[in-house]
């Protein structure tokens, strides 16, 4: 790879790819669940645990940041909670107000800890992380001699506390991937099946606090947000099956931790530039990427959603073309001029179905007139049957009034289904084909 | 790639750090007495007195049009929106360093914020109405993704702009002592409107909030009044950005709202209050960052709203936490009084301490709550103590008692003769009922029993 440097750049990706593949995990959860905002309750309040952690313990060991960072995820879930029930305020505004005033809290305490410089926790490191600062100084020159046990005492400590994290992640969704599923769809079954739904909700819950201040020191709070909920909103766009989700959402977590890394260190690099935020770039193309599931994703995005809106448009043109013929030549009339067809149909475009009918030989487009073929006689017998059985339906059983079922109808025969049998009539006297 | 990349923007913008210090130079920098009256009372110079008053306007106007987004449901639009303007911000100010204006225009760079914010709500809408995605995620997704972009804009003047990324420092946690003359005159004029819109609109506010579709079908141009509303808060929180900054901006919209519903029921009295309480913790939390100068703005500001909103969820009358639970236990205690009252009365008129404790587990009392319902009785001069800790009803007691008991069968025999519910399940909703029937309906309940020629005291059911 050209300008990769093992010195600066194994470790700070190999951290941002471990960020951002441990939370996507947790966050397919928390989309399914409705529960994205309290991802960002939890990764705004676990500011203050953490410091707590710090003061309590004045070290910045992992066990006591992720202890810290429990009781303030757990704190949080309880705050909303006592919040909404007690008080009666609704669960947005109530985890407003719980979070902006923990992170109150923890901007006042960092800004105490940072101004006893004894530490480099810094109000700052909040907003972006410090990926940058992951150098690795006794690097090898070559990517070889790095595979050595040696190494592995080299990883800084960040590295080692997210690494251990997503194991810890894997196997608890692994562990209860039965039971978080059932718990994600349906709590109040999960609950009738002997396990507590309510519990595990916490238990994820701690889990997304802990994620998020493993994530902390590499991407800030603000941005974690993203690790958590874009790669699982994306896959949630992508693929109707949890497993495939939870797939496609590690599979985006990894493009965009990957790609957003190499956008802003190797690429302002061509242009002679300093590096940009890997942090803040890999939420960005992270957002890329939703944005094309969004616009591309085969079954819900906008572009598959227009495209059958247009086709079913364009059959249901069609349909009305055909039956209109079908109309014409009960009273005589086979080939119809398309000028006259248009005061037959008014309102409607009539060129889109007039294409497509001649297109699968069902009308005849000839010297500016149109009629029916064969084939083209025949579905239209079956769409006008369908609509007078609909029309016959609407007032023998509905009890609607003769002059009122046509629109009904008319909206009816493009339906695949209608009413099995009915009479040689329809309410209004023509023949039932 | 050079080592020289320092993520950390404090280190730039020369904010002072102290070592390690003696307690007693702590104690020093505390202010006096006289410090914080002055400080109260806008004599303490006039930059302190400038950025007190900015902050207390700001609290007004945005309190008073968080109202609306609370109503609406949208109080995590605001965060998202908040969140959305930083990358306006830093392009702003990329835009303008690059063509050689002032970067540290204020209008310039709350535009740029502006735009970006506003995308940024359009963003969620958009993903609301055309995916699949709901709302939280929206929200979410909007928040960070924006946030990022920022924050990569953000890294780029670190390095690149001549100046540096110092003058955009203070919108991220707030920087109240930076407030110009200018900004405190803009943020009245801020406040203005946001006073003056919600008091002229505040009954078409008010039905859009509560129920647009009536609103609509009733010929409101509620869209027009919904982007209206939105427009104020766009504003407010741009123009807070500076006094408490990008992160907390969201809870100037949030706090006051949420503590002053705990105060009333009545809409306009709420849209007053919210604005009273922003500007209190606008006015006090400045204040407060005035006198300890070394700590972030924002956060000062927004715990002082934080203090606001505990007292007014624990003390406040009409829906505080405090007052309904003893609200409660007070009707609790009522009901209970009068399910002894009723037992007593039913049986004999001496109740012995056996009976009452089997009333007690049968009820599922605790043995507190067995003596606060005694306690209460005996206060009201219901019940009288007899030997071996029995109790003697009063004829006050006995007439409630009895009353009760009535009230017990005539809703029972209403409910079996006009409600057609089986007589063995009647029991179980009267007992709760026979506390809450009013006279009139009482009266009405006799006429028409009466009418139909029912016994008027059928035999009372017993308790369950």
């Amino acid at each position: 790879m050209i300008g990769f440097d093992l010195a600066l750049d194994l470790f700070p990706l190999l951290t941002g790819v471990l960020a951002a593949v441990c939370c996507a995990l947790l966050g397919n959860f928390l989309v399914l669940r409705r529960l994205s905002l309290m991802g960002d309750a939890i990764s705004h309040s676990v500011l203050p645990g953490l410091v707590i952690a710090f003061l309590i313990t004045a070290t910045r060991s992992p066990t006591a940041m992720l202890l810290g960072a429990a009781a303030a995820g757990l704190l949080t879930v309880l705050l909303v909670e006592l919040v909404q029930r007690l008080g009666r305020v609704e669960p947005g505004a109530a985890m407003g107000v719980v979070f902006s005033i923990l992170f109150a809290v923890g901007v006042l305490l960092i800004r105490q800890v940072s101004a006893l410089d004894t530490v480099d926790l810094d109000a700052d490191c909040v907003l972006h992380g410090q990926l940058e600062t992951l150098v690795w100084f006794e690097a090898p020159s070559r990517l070889v001699d790095a595979l050595r046990w040696s190494t592995l005492e080299q990883i800084p400590r960040t590295t080692l506390m997210l690494a251990g994290m997503t194991v810890a992640v894997f196997s608890f969704v692994g562990l209860l991937f039965k039971e978080i599923r059932i718990a994600s769809f349906d709590p109040a079954l999960a609950t009738t099946q002997g396990f507590h739904a309510g519990l595990l909700h916490v238990l994820l819950m701690v889990f997304v606090a802990a994620a998020t201040v493993a994530s902390f020191e590499a991407v800030g709070s603000i941005l974690v947000i993203a690790m958590l909920v874009v790669p699982a909103a994306a896959a949630r766009l992508l693929t109707d099956r949890l497993l495939a989700q939870l797939a496609t959402s590690l599979l985006v977590a990894l493009l965009s931790s990957v790609g957003g890394y190499f956008a802003a260190t190797l690429i302002p690099a061509q242009f002679g530039l300093d590096p940009l935020s890997a942090a803040g770039s890999m939420t960005v193309v992270g957002g890329v990427l939703l944005l094309g599931a969004i616009i591309a994703s085969p079954r819900h995005g906008l572009i598959a959603k227009a495209w059958r809106r247009r086709s079913l448009a364009i059959s249901i043109a069609r349909d009305d073309l055909l039956a209109a013929l079908y109309r014409a030549s009960e009273s005589g009339i086979d080939a119809i001029e398309l000028s006259r067809l248009r005061t037959l149909l008014p309102g409607r475009t009539l060129s889109p179905g007039v294409a497509a009918a001649a297109h699968a030989d069902l009308i005849c487009h000839q010297h500016g007139s149109v009629s029916l073929t064969d084939v083209g006689r025949e579905r239209a017998a079956a769409l006008v049957r369908r609509h007078r059985l609909w029309e016959h339906y609407l007032v023998q059983q509905v009890g609607l009034a003769p002059d009122h079922v046509h629109q009904t109808a008319e909206r009816l025969e493009h339906l695949p289904v209608s009413p099995a049998q009915g009479p040689a009539e329809d309410p209004h006297g023509r023949p039932i084909p | 790639m050079h080592l020289s990349f320092v993520p950390c923007l404090a280190h730039l913008s020369g904010a002072p750090r102290a070592l390690s210090r003696p307690l007693a130079e702590v104690r020093d920098e505390l202010p006096s007495w006289a410090q914080i009256v002055d400080t109260l009372t806008f004599r303490a110079g006039f930059n302190t007195s400038l950025v007190v008053a900015g902050a207390t306007l700001l609290g007004l106007a945005a309190g008073t049009i968080g109202v609306f987004m609370l109503l609406r449901k949208r109080s995590l639009m605001t965060d998202a929106l908040s969140h959305a303007t930083l990358p306006g911000l830093a392009c702003a100010f990329l835009l303008a360093s690059l063509l050689g204006m002032d970067a540290r225009s204020l209008p310039l760079l709350l535009a740029g914020g502006a735009c970006t914010g506003v995308l940024g709500v359009i963003c969620v809408q958009a993903m609301l109405r055309s995916t699949r995605l709901r709302e939280d995620a929206a929200i979410g997704i909007v928040l960070s993704v924006f946030f990022g972009a920022g924050v990569v804009v953000l890294s780029y003047i670190q390095k690149n702009a001549p100046t540096g990324a110092a003058g955009l420092h203070r919108f991220l946690y707030g920087q109240t002592a930076a407030l110009s003359t200018q900004d405190v005159a803009l943020l009245a004029v801020i406040a203005a409107l946001a006073v003056l819109a919600t008091t002229l609109l505040l009954k078409e506010f008010a039905i859009v909030c509560f129920n647009d579709a009536f609103a609509r079908v009733n010929g409101w141009p509620v869209s027009a009044l919904d982007l209206g509303m939105m427009a104020l808060v766009v504003i407010v929180t741009v123009a807070g950005l500076q006094a408490v900054g990008i992160l907390l901006v969201v809870a100037m919209l949030i706090i006051p709202p949420v503590a002053a519903r705990f105060w009333t029921e009545r809409l306009w009295v709420l849209v007053a209050l919210a604005g009273c309480f922003g500007a209190a913790s606008g006015y006090f939390g400045s204040v407060l960052s005035a006198l300890l100068p070394r700590q972030p703005a924002g956060a000062v500001i927004v715990l002082t709203a934080g203090v606001g909103f505990l007292f007014s969820m624990l003390f406040a009358p009409a829906r505080g936490v405090i007052p309904a639970g003893v609200q409660h236990l007070r009707l609790r205690v009522r009901v209970a009084g009068e399910h002894l009252l009723e037992d007593a009365c039913e049986s004999r008129s001496t109740v012995p301490a056996s009976a009452v404790a089997r009333l007690a587990l049968r009820r599922g009392w605790s043995a507190g709550f067995r003596k606060l319902v005694i306690w209460s009785l005996r206060r009201r001069n219901m019940i009288a103590s007899a030997p071996a800790g029995a109790l003697v009803l009063t004829d006050a007691g006995r007439a409630r008692g009895a009353r009760i008991a009535r009230n017990h069968a005539l809703w029972e025999q209403y409910l079996i003769s006009h409600a057609d519910v089986a007589p063995s399940h009647v029991d179980w909703s009267v007992d709760q009922v026979e506390h809450v029937l009013s006279d009139a309906l009482l009266a009405e309940l006799e006429a028409a029993l009466a009418a139909r020629n029912h016994p008027s005291t059928p035999s009372a059911g017993s308790a369950p």
